[in-house]
């Protein structure tokens, strides 16, 4: 078992589902996001996903493309994010995994990258502009050190999800909706039968249920269909709107992951 | 039978895009992988369409009774004495129905959005030619039309925005980025991830995921198959230069394509050079930029030290793009083609040059094209031939033109 697997396996062996937090790296300032990390994991997240700001990130929908361009206007760049890794993984245990667009990643050189990103305390990376048919020739043996979390979508195939799965390290991300990041409000039938079916076909990997989530609610109705739960936009939201009611909400959140 | 001589850098065995979408080290599939079925059903659809013969003769008669294909290839007498040195010829494709070459790639794709039976056709437009052109086949073929356009070009294209809009299509501005073509291509990457069971995306140049950088060229290389035969039976021999204009470079890759395996026929790409190559502000990838990974593919691209993708500037909306179809970084490598730019101003010049001396009002990016021949011609011959592709015409640029240079024309 992987780090971010095991990590995963003892939450749910508490009867517990995994929450993991996005949270865009220096956002809503570089200053402060060291403390509002650490404050959405004391008040209940079990890991954490550290956005990479980048120019044109185009599976992000408005929320989150405006904290990505907020973060890039407060001068955050990739020393930042590692700063930023380091800072918080000297004061909790919880995996931190980055989530990055390809370009910014390959302009650092993904040798540096990956020393420098694994060296401070990162552990897993999610590349959303990299599927499956790039594998090969975007994670070369420089990436030997990161576990890969690969994504499965309501288009992808039985073939592909079960291929997916077997490359996936940490944890399969199974983005819920066809579209972008988001909060929504509800989700059709068809949306929980998709689910259903790539739940039974994540086999190897423990299996997270990402995009649109932004309610307990929302959580209780996925819990049946997944080993977790990665909420983004609903949080970036939240500190836009009411920044005070954070902790809060990620309590409600976290509360809403324990079974019963 | 002749041995086969196999020229420096093995471009004797040219045939790209390989099996995997790649032209060299660029091009592939980077995309999110909600995309991914998509794309598969397309590269799959056209990897039969490109030999059926039903489809090619549909194409055909579109091209033909539609588009007013074969466009002319124009003997420029004026401008060839000008110089005093080379045959100019030039390429009509501003005689294309709707004004550029762009319609050539809408008709392929459309036909294909049909047998696909998607209901809903998306499109990214810079300059709003694509645009207009997708509105056009969406009109014919009564399928449903949104065209995302930066805030900045629908303001610089005013004209084709009305348009779009009398075509029936729907409109939307965009307001991210530097809100020109490559913030309306995110957005139309986004809308179609999140509408991609009913929707086709009509991409509007040889740029983005596999297959569209084939497809597109592929479909736009009607003109340098034209362009041969004509000059074929003008002089009885292929010409020594053929220049284009270079934005994501479909206009290029149609014209230069058929020619690619002719070592003789030497291919010159012009980019804009915007306020000049030391000002930051110009769209010169090929000249400037360095491979990255934007909009689906591996290619050359204008960014920061950090990756961020740059805001780049050119008086041409259609040309104001900091990417580049993969081919073409795989052509710049091999040296096959070679890339030069010219500057906004030098396009204006070129663009009255051209009106005064031949009647023929070019588009601000074919401008480009044109304005190279300044550098070119003097290196040339009198009994060598230059064909200059006039991608398109350039009506809808003249609030531009009378804003930047008005007064030089009143
Ligand atoms: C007339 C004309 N020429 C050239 C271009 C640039 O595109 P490409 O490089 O794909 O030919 C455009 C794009 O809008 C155009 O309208």
């Amino acid at each position: 078992m992987t780090k971010i697997s095991s990590h995963i396996e003892k939450i749910n062996q508490s009867d517990r589902k995994a929450l993991s937090i996005f949270l865009t790296a220096g956002f809503p300032t570089k200053e402060n996001f060291v403390e509002l990390a650490l404050s959405v994991l004391e008040n209940g997240a079990d890991m954490l996903e550290i956005g990479i700001p980048f120019s044109d990130p185009l599976a992000d929908g408005p929320t989150i493309q405006r904290s990505s361009q907020a973060a890039l206007e407060n001068g955050v760049n990739m020393k930042d994010v590692f700063s930023f890794c380091e800072q918080i993984k000297s004061k909790t245990d919880k995996p931190l995994i980055l989530m990055g667009y390809a370009n910014p990643i390959i302009k650092y050189g993904t040798k540096n990258f990956c020393e420098d990103a694994v060296g401070n305390g990162g552990a897993g990376l999610i590349v959303p502009d990299v599927p499956i048919d790039e594998y090969e020739s975007f994670y070369t043996n420089d990436f030997k050190d990161f576990e890969k979390i690969l994504l499965t979508t309501p288009a992808s195939s039985d073939e592909r999800i079960k291929e997916i799965d077997q490359k996936s390290e940490g944890f399969v991300y199974c983005v819920s909706v066809t579209g972008t990041t988001g909060a929504r409000s509800n989700f059709d039938k068809n949306v929980l039968e998709n689910l259903g079916r790539t739940y039974s076909l994540v086999t190897k990997n423990k299996m997270l249920i990402g995009f649109g989530i932004s309610s307990p609610e929302n959580i209780k109705t996925f819990a049946p269909f997944c080993d977790g739960v990665i909420v983004g936009s609903a949080v970036i939201k939240k500190i836009n709107e009411d920044y005070k009611a954070l902790p809060e909400f990620v309590r409600s959140l976290s509360y809403a992951c324990n079974d019963k | 039978m002749s041995t086969q001589t196999i020229p420096p850098n093995g471009r004797a065995s040219y045939n790209f895009p390989d099996g995997k979408g790649k032209f060299g080290i660029y091009g592939g599939k980077y995309v999110p992988e909600t995309l991914i079925s998509a794309l598969d059903q397309l590269e799959k659809l056209y990897a039969q369409m490109k030999f059926d013969k039903e489809f090619q003769n549909e194409l055909n008669a579109l091209q033909k009774e539609y588009n007013g294909r074969p466009t002319p290839l124009t003997f420029a007498k004026r401008l060839t004495e000008y110089f005093g040195k080379a045959k100019i010829y030039l390429k009509r494709e501003d005689l294309c129905h709707t004004g550029a070459h762009k319609l050539n790639n809408a008709l392929g794709q459309i036909l294909l959005a049909k047998k696909l039976g998607k209901t809903r056709i998306i499109a990214e437009t810079g300059a709003g030619q694509h645009g207009v052109a997708t509105a056009t086949v969406c009109a014919k073929f009564g399928l449903k039309c949104v065209v995302y356009m930066g805030e900045v070009d629908i303001e610089r294209q005013k004209l084709n925005v009305f348009r779009m809009r009398m075509l029936g299509a729907e409109v939307v501005p965009v307001k991210s980025g530097s809100k020109t073509l490559k913030d309306a291509t995110n957005e139309a990457i986004r809308d179609w991830v999140t509408n991609v069971s009913d929707t086709h995306y009509i991409i509007g140049s040889v740029v983005g995921p596999h297959p569209y950088p084939m497809l597109v060229r592929d479909f736009q290389s009607v003109i340098g198959e034209e362009a041969k035969e004509q000059i074929s039976g003008y002089e009885k021999k292929l010409p020594d230069y053929i220049v284009a204009c270079v934005g994501g470079g479909s206009n290029a890759m149609g014209i230069f394509y058929p020619f690619i395996n002719d070592e003789k026929v030497k291919l010159i790409g012009v980019e804009a050079g915007g306020y000049g190559l030391n000002s930051g502000k110009h769209c010169a990838t090929l000249t400037l930029g360095e491979p990255g990974i934007f909009q689906g593919m591996k290619t050359y691209l204008l960014q920061d030290q950090y990756g961020q993708i740059s805001e780049v500037h050119s008086i041409s909306a259609g040309l104001d793009y900091p990417g580049v179809g993969p081919e073409h970084s795989l052509l710049k490598d091999i040296h096959r083609v070679e890339y030069f730019s010219v500057t906004d101003d030098e396009a204006l010049d070129a663009t009255l040059l051209l009106s005064k001396l031949e009647g023929i009002l070019p588009a601000l990016e074919t401008a480009h094209a044109i304005a190279h021949l300044n550098i070119l011609l003097p290196q040339t011959n009198k009994n060598e031939i230059v064909i200059v592709n006039i991608s398109g015409r350039g009506d809808k640029d003249l609030n531009t033109i009378i804003n930047k240079i008005g007064d030089k024309i009143l």
